[in-house]
C-alpha cells in the first residue's frame, strides 16, 4: 500500500500549522461562503480594473472635464458631447476610414489565410518550414512592422516600389504608397494583411485538421468531385473556425492604432486617420477628456453590439 | 513574537534608510528634461561646470521631438516628479502657468538680481511671460531659435549653373530673399542632375502628427502678413486667419510642395530634412537654427559647401519662432537646487560658453557683442530672424489649436482636399469652437 502523496503531506502540514482560531472560523463557514472567499479577489479586481473605469468613463462622458485643467471644475453638460460627436462630419469620416480598413483587411486575410492553410494542409515536403516562415510577421511588434514598412514604401529607395516597378514597368519613384491620397488607405491594408494573415491561416489550419478523414473517404465512395467535397465538406466544417478568426481580427482592427500611427500618422491629411487614432488625439493630445469619454463609449457600444450580433451568428453556424 | 519584532525592526530600518537615501539624492541631484537634439548634448557639456561649482549632479531626460510634447505634458499634467527643470516649448507656457506646473520666478529673479532686460525682448516675450507681455516670468530664456534655411553653396556657386540661372531669370543664382525667388530657385534645381545624382529643389516641413506642417506653413503665412486675430486680444479670427494674404500664402506653400520637393516627403519634419540635406538630395532646406552648428560641421555638406539664409520675406519680414525657456517644475522635490541651476545659467559668462558650445544664447551680453554676427556663419541670420519672430498661440488650449491646424493644413497641402480658402475657413470654425469651450468667446 502506497504512503501519503506529496500533496497530502503538504496539506497535512498546512492544516497542522493553521492557528486554531482560523480553523474554528472556517469550520463555521458554509461551502457557499468559502466559494465566495475564493472568488472575491477576482471579482474585486474585475470591478476595480474593468467595471469601475467603465462606469467612470460613462460619467465623464456627460461632462466637459479636462484632465489637464485640474483647477477648473467639470460641469455636467448632458448629452452635448454625444450630440457633437454624432453630428461632426470629421468623426464620420474617421468611422468610414475605419470601416474601409476593417472590411478590406478582413476580406484579404480570410481569402489569403484560408488559401495558405489549405495549401499547408496538403502536407507537402517542407511544409513545416514554410509554416514557420509564414507565421514570422505575426511575431513582430506592430511598431517595428510599421516602421520598416515606411522604408519599404519609400518612393526613392523602397523595395516595395521596385518590386511593383519590376512587374509593371512603372517608374518606382512615380508613386508614393503612404503619401498618396488614393494609395495610402491601401498601404495600411497591405501591411496589416501581411502581418496578420498568418493568424487567420493558423486558425483555418486547425479547422482543416479537425475534419475527420473518414468524411472525405465517404465522399470519395459517393463519387463526389473534389470541387463538391470542398464546398460541401471543407468550407462548412472550417466555417466556425473562420468566423472565430474574423471575430478576433475584426475587434483587433477596429481598435488598430500602433501600426497605422507608425506608418502614416493618420495622413496624408486624414485619409488614414482611424477612429482610435482620432480618439487618442482627443483624449491625450487635446485633453478633451469628457468629449473623448463619449467617443470611447460610442466606439465601445459599436464594437460590443457588432460582436454580439456576430457571436449569435457564429453559434447558429456551429449548431448546424 | 521575537521573529515579528525582528522583521518589524528590519522593515522600519530599511524604510528609514531608503528615506534618508532619497533625501540625500534630492539635495545632490537634479533632473533636467528636454528634447533629444544637438543642443541638448551641448547642455550636458555645459552643465559639468554647474556640478563642479555646486556639487549637485545633473541627470538628463531627453525625449525625441515627435514624442516630446506628449511625454512631458503627460508628466506635468499628472504632477510627475521626474523633472526638476524643464526646457519646455514656448507654446506650453500658458497652460503650464495657469495649471500651476511652473514656478513663478519673479521673486527669485528680484532676489538674485536677474533682470529680464538682459535678454532679447522677443525671447523674453515668447519664452517667459504669461499672460503674454505681462511681467510674470515662468521661465528664463534658455535657447533662442527660429526657422531658417540652409542651401548648397557649392552648387549655387557653379559657373555653369550661375550662367543658366542668369539667362533664365536675369539675376544671379543666390540665396533667395523672397518666397517667389525661393520658388524660382527650387524649380531651377528640381530634377536636375548634379554629380550623377538627381536632386530636388527644396525640403519643407509636412509632418502630420505633432507640429511639423504648421511650423513650415506658418513660415510662409507670416511672410505674407498672416495674423491670428483681427484685433489683438479679441479672439476674433474671421478675416485674419482666413484673409486673402493667408489664402495666398497657403496656396503658395502647396505649390512649392507640389513643384519642388523630393518624392516621399509627405510626413516629414526636422530629422527628415537633415537627412535629405546631408544626403545631397535637396538644394535648400527649411529647418531650425538649432541644427545649423551641426550641419556646418558636417563633413559631407558642411564648411564651404553650406550657406544659410533667414526665412524669405514676401509682404513682410517674419520667421517662425522656435526655442524654449527653462522652468522650474512646481512638483519638484528640489526646487531650491533647480533655482540654483537657473541662477548659474543666467550668468553672462555661462551664456557666452553656451553659445560657444552650440546653444543659442539670447543674453544681451552675447548677442549684442560686436563680434557676435561674425562668430558663426549663421549668427547674423539668427539675429535677423529673432528680431522678426512670430509664434503660434500660447494659450492653455494650444494643443487643440495646433492639432486642428495640423489637420486642416495637411488635408489641403498634402492630401489635396478642398481649397486653401476652405481649409482656413474650417480652421477658423475649429478655433472658434475651442475658444468658446474655453470661455474666451
Amino acid at each position: 500500500m502506497a504512503g501519503p502523496s506529496v500533496a497530502d503531506r503538504i496539506a497535512d502540514r498546512a492544516a497542522a500549522a493553521t492557528p486554531m482560531t482560523v480553523v474554528r472560523t472556517v469550520r463555521g463557514l458554509t461551502d457557499r461562503a468559502i466559494a465566495w472567499i475564493f472568488v472575491a479577489p477576482t471579482i474585486f479586481l474585475l470591478l476595480a480594473i474593468n467595471i469601475f473605469p467603465l462606469i467612470w468613463t460613462i460619467n465623464l462622458s456627460f461632462t466637459n472635464y479636462r484632465a489637464n485643467r485640474l483647477t477648473r471644475p467639470a460641469e455636467y453638460i448632458g448629452l452635448r458631447n454625444y450630440e457633437r460627436l454624432l453630428t461632426d462630419p470629421d468623426i464620420w469620416h474617421n468611422m468610414q476610414v475605419t470601416a474601409h480598413f476593417v472590411l478590406w483587411t478582413l476580406f484579404f486575410q480570410v481569402v489569403i489565410g484560408f488559401a495558405l492553410a489549405w495549401l499547408i494542409n496538403r502536407q507537402f515536403k517542407g511544409h513545416g518550414f514554410w509554416t514557420t516562415i509564414i507565421v514570422l510577421p505575426m511575431m513582430l511588434s506592430p511598431a517595428v512592422v510599421g516602421n520598416f514598412w515606411t522604408f519599404l514604401y519609400q518612393p526613392q529607395i523602397g523595395l516595395f516600389n521596385y518590386v511593383i516597378s519590376f512587374f509593371t514597368g512603372v517608374d518606382p519613384s512615380s508613386f508614393d504608397m503612404i503619401g498618396s491620397v488614393a494609395l495610402a488607405p491601401w498601404s495600411i491594408v497591405i501591411v496589416d494583411t501581411w502581418m496578420w494573415t498568418p493568424f487567420v491561416m493558423l486558425i483555418c489550419l486547425a479547422g482543416l485538421r479537425s475534419i475527420p478523414e473518414s468524411i472525405y473517404e465517404a465522399a470519395e465512395i459517393d463519387r463526389a468531385s473534389p470541387w463538391r467535397q470542398f464546398w460541401t465538406i471543407t468550407v462548412p466544417m472550417v466555417l466556425p473556425f473562420l468566423m472565430l478568426a474574423v471575430l478576433f481580427r475584426g475587434i483587433e482592427n477596429f481598435k488598430m492604432f500602433d501600426l497605422v500611427v507608425e506608418l502614416t500618422s493618420g495622413g496624408p491629411g486624414s485619409v488614414t486617420e482611424l477612429a482610435s487614432i482620432n480618439l487618442k488625439r482627443e483624449a491625450f493630445e487635446k485633453w478633451r477628456t469628457g468629449y473623448a469619454s463619449a467617443y470611447a463609449i460610442i466606439l465601445f457600444v459599436t464594437v460590443f453590439g457588432l460582436a454580439n450580433i456576430y457571436v449569435k451568428a457564429l453559434n447558429k453556424v456551429k449548431e448546424r | 513574537m521575537r521573529a515579528v519584532k525582528f522583521l518589524s525592526a528590519t522593515a522600519i530600518g530599511l524604510a528609514l534608510a531608503g528615506a534618508g537615501g532619497a533625501a540625500n539624492a534630492q539635495s545632490d541631484e537634479l533632473t533636467l528634461c528636454w528634447a533629444a537634439w544637438d543642443p541638448a548634448n551641448a547642455l550636458v557639456e555645459l552643465s559639468r561646470d554647474f556640478t563642479a561649482q555646486t556639487g549637485i549632479d545633473m541627470e538628463f531626460e531627453f525625449v525625441p521631438w515627435p514624442n516630446f510634447a506628449d511625454r512631458m505634458l503627460n508628466e506635468l499634467n499628472s504632477g510627475g516628479r521626474l523633472c526638476d527643470l524643464l526646457i519646455g516649448d514656448s507654446q506650453w507656457i500658458g497652460g503650464s502657468a495657469e495649471n500651476g506646473h511652473y514656478v513663478l520666478l519673479n521673486d527669485f529673479f528680484e532676489q538674485e538680481g536677474i533682470s529680464m532686460d538682459d535678454f532679447l525682448p522677443a525671447a523674453v516675450y515668447a519664452y517667459s511671460t504669461w499672460p503674454k507681455g505681462e511681467p510674470n516670468y515662468y521661465a528664463l530664456p534658455a535657447m533662442g531659435d527660429a526657422l531658417g534655411w540652409t542651401y548648397r553653396r557649392d552648387w549655387f556657386e557653379r559657373e555653369d549653373l550661375q550662367a543658366e540661372f542668369q539667362a533664365e531669370h536675369g539675376r544671379p543664382l543666390a540665396a533667395p530673399e523672397t518666397w517667389t525667388e525661393l520658388m524660382e530657385v527650387a524649380s531651377f534645381f528640381q530634377g536636375r542632375e548634379i554629380d550623377g545624382n538627381t536632386v530636388y529643389g527644396a525640403y519643407i516641413f509636412t509632418e502630420r502628427g505633432s507640429e511639423g506642417i504648421t511650423m513650415g506653413a506658418t513660415a510662409a503665412l507670416y511672410a505674407w502678413g498672416f495674423q491670428y486675430e483681427a484685433e489683438p486680444g479679441s479672439y476674433n479670427m474671421a478675416g485674419a486667419v482666413n484673409g486673402p494674404e493667408a489664402v495666398a500664402a497657403l496656396e503658395f506653400y502647396k505649390a512649392l510642395y507640389e513643384c519642388c520637393t523630393a518624392p516621399g516627403y509627405t510626413d516629414s519634419y526636422m530629422s527628415d530634412g537633415l537627412d535629405a540635406f546631408r544626403s545631397g538630395q535637396v538644394a535648400m532646406q527649411m529647418n531650425w537654427f538649432a541644427f545649423f552648428p551641426g550641419l556646418h560641421k558636417d563633413e559631407q555638406v558642411g564648411g564651404d559647401r553650406i550657406g544659410f539664409f533667414v526665412n524669405p520675406s514676401q509682404n513682410v519680414e517674419a520667421s517662425t519662432l522656435g526655442g524654449q525657456g527653462i522652468s522650474v517644475v512646481s512638483y519638484s522635490d528640489n526646487i531650491e537646487g533647480a533655482l540654483e541651476y537657473i541662477k548659474w545659467f543666467a550668468q553672462p559668462e555661462i551664456q557666452q560658453r553656451w553659445w560657444e558650445l552650440g546653444g543659442y544664447a539670447v543674453h544681451n551680453a552675447v548677442v549684442t557683442d560686436p563680434g557676435f554676427p561674425a562668430s558663426a556663419p549663421f549668427a547674423g541670420q539668427f539675429l535677423d530672424a529673432m528680431s522678426n519672430v512670430r509664434d503660434f498661440w500660447q494659450e492653455p488650449t494650444y494643443a487643440e489649436l495646433l492639432l486642428s491646424m495640423q489637420r486642416r493644413l495637411h488635408d489641403y497641402v498634402v492630401a489635396d482636399v478642398g481649397t486653401a480658402q476652405e481649409a482656413l475657413d474650417e480652421l477658423v470654425e475649429d478655433w472658434t469652437e475651442v475658444f468658446e469651450d474655453d470661455g474666451k468667446l
